[in-house]
């Protein structure tokens, strides 16, 4: 104890104004150590106090081992991206300690388990030894599950030093675990014997505090995999088939969880009217979706890009013998297997263009977590509607990381099955009809699926080219108007498609555009960058081809700064294309590291532009 | 596409249709490529089983057989889809109306090689699929290269001699658990047509291997996938005749002289013996007959494995009366006030 005791002396620093719901926190840990936990009670017990509040979980392609973070930020005013500066670091890992130490701003708090011996250099930071191997060993924790509730020691000492609530910390633990008084308990009391240790031990000399709020109370906190799983329910999902892929997986996952509660059928309550099939690879698992949705069923796969990359077969078959089928794409940082645990905006161009030969798909671009619910079940009107294959491009971040929501809302349109002839039908039109004629004018089809018993409801399906009435042909003309056709009902689809969101500010010299899940990053930018003089307007694309508004807002924008999270800049790629008249308009602000985007990276890429 | 007309003349079966309802367009494969004449006994297996054809869904994926669904059964839906994909594609499909019967056409190429994965899988998962491969140990619509199925030692004209051993379709089948297993010869037709009929009544996958020989880049006297070969060295298990579930056994045999498989749906498979004692239950002999049969160079045929009781797919994932597919918006979508308890669910 005496050590201890010195070490605080040393590192007093000089009292400062506090600084109220205002902060960074990031906890290094080992993977696989149970962390996550620990994480996410922080997280929710903040929530819970009414903080606007975000978690972002940093992990490695590994199961157990190599180092991990997990930041959270709060913020009072709602910027609630991440950020670069760590105000408060809490060191659980030896193997990443120095790093994690050096990331601690100056004047910040850095907490540690007290059993790490490693040299403390820094003076311009607080600094507070945790005996945490001690108080899991005096916790009533058996000595398998030591190693887990020692976690819970620096949440019971960030709660004393910051001043969370510990009901709302037992909130979060009765979310966690289901209200199984057993882990509760034990979890908790290792949190309230580190905050009473706290209390008693350490000074607190840094400048950070929570104090409650009413921010958060209409929210829910939840990720965009549930979300999606949910709005895919919603739309009345009848297949999904999937094959396991960081960071897809918990998307199926959760449909998995949810199906059985919220499809209890009513005619027959013991059976499914879903299947959930796990594929034995990507290719399969498009296959199936495909073979459901050309039978009648709402159909969906969830993967990532080594997953797209094999779907892209199929994938153009489905567009060119028209069937409805969703595809989520939850990104992640490529080429090839890439980094596997680090986010992206990297395979806009490939689904764009995904499948050989002339090939444009409909891409819909889901913009925060309530987007993906509502996307989840819109996917499949769209799907339905235009007879095609339909790509959701979620990322990592949306994905796996919680994220505070408005709650889901129930769906404002009944479901848009499109096109499609059932017996009846058929015989109103005495069995006159053909699977690719035009009648409507709108390049869409009629469609009929396998187990309609008229006699004529049948056609052939297939890959190679056929006539109007799905015979095969090599015609050449038959060729070019087939082509043509398909690609005037890509081209109409943008009218269909889901507008882009639009703001706009008094005096505006700039146009910023974006998508997905980096319009937390863009909206802080946008006020620090009005703060210093630069005013900008914003468009958020949430589907490609794009609205005719897209390019009325280059047109008014002489300088418009394309935020993504690519190398490439490829959404500025499929404007210049879209858009070669304004092509001098755009302005690349693409940057990747892997992370979720900064603001303080797209000033930084905005302003440098502007000087010259 | 037109229904049924039936003139005086015209022969028709116990549902009012005639041969010439299950056909399908001209084939336009080679003349004398046992395809065809595989596809003939679908057509007549189909009339003779008297089955709607709309209750029927063709499969096929890339090469010569797979473009034969297109021969038959034109009021039936049919789906020529990728190579070596054809299995996930059934899969989804015949999820959304379990009802129907799928009947697959693969080949060699197509199952054996870019295949392999998926056939192994939709064999694991017991789909209600007739998976026939017609299997002639060439690449034909690329022009004659060898295929995995081809023997080692096979030379072909334009492309040396074969130096890797073949895979064997019923044996990869047997090993992976399918439920029923038959092998047959396109020279054979009126087996290849019994045993079309057995697969159709059974309900999980029935893999049938059956050699059809490629007249054009495969047929000489020493090939093992050629018609000289296949008459020569065919050794059929059993005669093997499939009596529907309504009818009665007419022939009578003698004690010991015929076995009978009873399938899920009641109707039956009528083994008589010839040579050897074969119990196409007993899943062990089927893999030393396999063997054997491999050992001494024959074209083993007949029925080399059944297990009719195992859960199909369909079983497996418990689906109402109602196909999917039928399914409208009142029983899909999740009622209007579970969004308030979903929400609740969420921290």
């Amino acid at each position: 104890m005496t050590e201890t005791q010195t070490v605080i002396n040393k590192h007093k620093i000089p009292s400062v104004q506090p600084v109220i719901n205002d902060f960074s926190l990031t906890v290094g840990t080992e993977n696989g150590s149970g962390s996550q936990t620990s994480n996410l009670t922080i997280l929710r017990a903040l929530f819970k106090m009414g903080l606007p509040v975000s978690g972002k979980n940093i992990f490695p392609s590994n199961i157990q081992g190599l180092p991990t973070w997990y930041t959270i930020r709060v913020n009072k005013n709602g910027f609630l991206a991440r950020i670069e500066e760590q105000d408060i670091v809490i060191a659980m890992n030896p193997a990443s300690f120095a790093q994690d130490i050096s990331a601690v701003t100056s004047g910040g708090s850095f907490f540690y388990a007290d059993d790490i011996k490693l040299n403390i250099s820094r003076q311009d930071i607080a600094v507070y030894p945790m005996p945490v191997k001690r108080l899991s060993r005096e916790s009533d924790a058996p000595a398998n599950l030591r190693s887990y509730v020692a976690n819970m020691v620096y949440v019971g000492v960030l709660a004393q030093n910051l001043g969370i609530d510990l009901d709302t910390l037992y909130q979060a633990l009765d979310f966690h675990f289901k209200s199984r008084p057993k882990p509760i308990d034990l979890n908790f009391n290792v949190i309230k014997a580190a905050f009473d240790w706290a209390a008693q031990n350490l000074e607190k000399t840094d400048p950070y505090r929570v104090e409650p709020m009413e921010s958060t109370g209409e929210y829910i906190m939840t990720d965009g995999n549930t979300a999606a799983a949910l709005g895919s329910i919603y739309g009345g999902i009848q297949f999904v088939s999937w094959y396991p892929i960081t960071p897809a997986s918990s998307l199926p996952e959760a449909l998995n969880q949810y199906l059985p509660i919220l499809r209890k059928d009513p005619v027959q309550p013991k059976k499914n009217t879903y299947a959930v099939v796990q594929a034995e690879d990507e290719l399969a698992a498009i296959g199936m979706a495909i073979g459901a949705g050309w039978a009648g069923l709402r159909s969906m796969t969830s993967t990532s890009g080594p997953g797209i990359s094999l779907m892209a077969e199929y994938s153009g078959l489905a567009n060119f013998a028209e069937i409805p089928v969703v595809i989520w794409n939850i990104q992640r940082a490529g080429p090839s297997t890439g980094l596997p645990t680090r986010t992206a905006q990297n395979d806009l161009i490939f689904t764009y263009f995904l499948g050989h030969g002339d090939t444009q798909n409909i891409i819909l671009l889901p913009g925060s977590i309530n987007e993906c619910f509502e996307f989840g079940w819109k996917s499949f009107d769209i799907a339905e509607s235009q007879q095609t294959i339909v790509f959701v491009l979620s990322d990592l971040d949306f994905g796996m990381n919680q994220w505070m929501a408005r709650p889901f809302e129930f769906p404002d349109q009944p479901m848009d099955r499109g096109k499609v002839l059932w017996e009846e039908d058929l015989e109103k039109l005495k069995g006159d009809w053909g699977r690719y004629r035009d009648v409507d004018g709108d390049s869409i089809p009629y469609r009929t699926v396998p187990g309609n018993r008229h006699p004529s409801a049948a056609y052939f399906a297939r890959g190679t080219g056929h006539t109007e009435d799905a015979v095969y042909s090599e015609d050449s003309e038959e060729w070019k108007k087939l082509l043509a056709r398909l690609k005037q009902k890509h081209d109409n689809a943008r009218h269909i498609l889901p507008e882009p969101v639009i703001e706009r500010t008094q005096g505006a010299e700039i146009g910023i555009i974006g998508f997905g899940s980096t319009e937390p990053a863009i909206q802080e930018a946008r006020h620090n960058l009005a703060d210093r003089g630069k005013k900008s307007d914003f468009l958020r694309v949430r589907a490609v081809p794009f609205s005719p508004q897209v390019e009325k807002f280059l047109e008014e924008h002489p300088r418009t700064y394309v935020v993504e999270i690519n190398r490439d800049g490829q959404m500025k790629q499929l404007l210049t294309l879209e858009y070669p008249h304004l092509a001098l308009n755009l302005k690349s602000a693409a940057y990747f590291d892997g992370m979720p985007l900064t603001a303080n990276r797209i000033e930084e890429t905005i302003l440098s532009q502007e000087v010259k | 596409m037109t229904n049924t007309t039936t003139t005086r003349k015209t022969k028709v079966n116990l549902i009012g249709l005639s041969k010439a309802d299950y056909r399908g367009n001209p084939t336009s494969l080679c003349k004398g490529c046992g395809h065809n004449s595989i596809s003939s006994q679908i057509i007549a297996a189909c009339y003779e089983l008297d089955l709607v054809p709309e209750n029927i869904v063709k499969f096929s994926g890339i090469g010569c057989s797979s473009k034969s669904p297109t021969y038959f059964l034109s009021r039936s839906f049919g789906f020529n889809s990728l190579h070596g994909r054809m299995p996930s594609l059934a899969t989804g499909a015949l999820l959304a109306d379990h009802s129907v019967k799928g009947l697959a056409v693969s080949g060699d190429g197509d199952t054996a090689s870019i295949g392999m994965g998926q056939f192994k899988h939709v064999i694991r998962r017991n789909l209600s699929l007739v998976y026939i491969v017609e299997n002639n140990g060439v690449y034909g619509l690329t022009k004659g290269q060898f295929s995995a199925t081809a023997e080692a030692g096979l030379s072909l004209k334009a492309q040396g001699t074969n130096p890797y051993m073949p895979i064997d379709i019923a044996w990869e089948a047997l090993v992976g658990n399918a439920t029923f297993v038959a092998r047959s010869f396109a020279g054979d037709p009126k087996q290849v047509k019994e045993i079309i009929k057995a697969a159709i009544h059974h309900d999980g996958i029935a893999v049938v291997d059956i050699i059809s020989p490629c007249v054009t880049f495969n047929n000489t006297d020493e090939s093992s996938h050629s018609y000289a070969w296949g008459r020569e060295h065919e050794v059929a298990l059993h005669e093997l005749s499939y009596v529907p579930p309504a009818e009665e056994i007419l022939v009578e045999y003698l004690a010991g002289e015929a076995t009978e498989v009873t399938m899920h749906d009641g109707s039956k498979v009528v083994l008589k013996k010839l040579e050897q004692e074969f119990d196409p239950k007993d899943r062990s002999a089927a893999m030393r007959i396999l063997e054997e049969a491999n050992a001494k160079g024959w074209l083993l045929t007949g029925l080399i494995y059944i297990s009719p009781d195992q859960p199909s797919m369909a079983d497996i994932y418990r689906l109402p009366d109602t196909p999917l597919n039928r399914l409208t918006e009142d029983r899909l979508r999740p009622p209007r006030d579970s969004i308030e308890k979903i929400n609740n669910l969420m921290f």
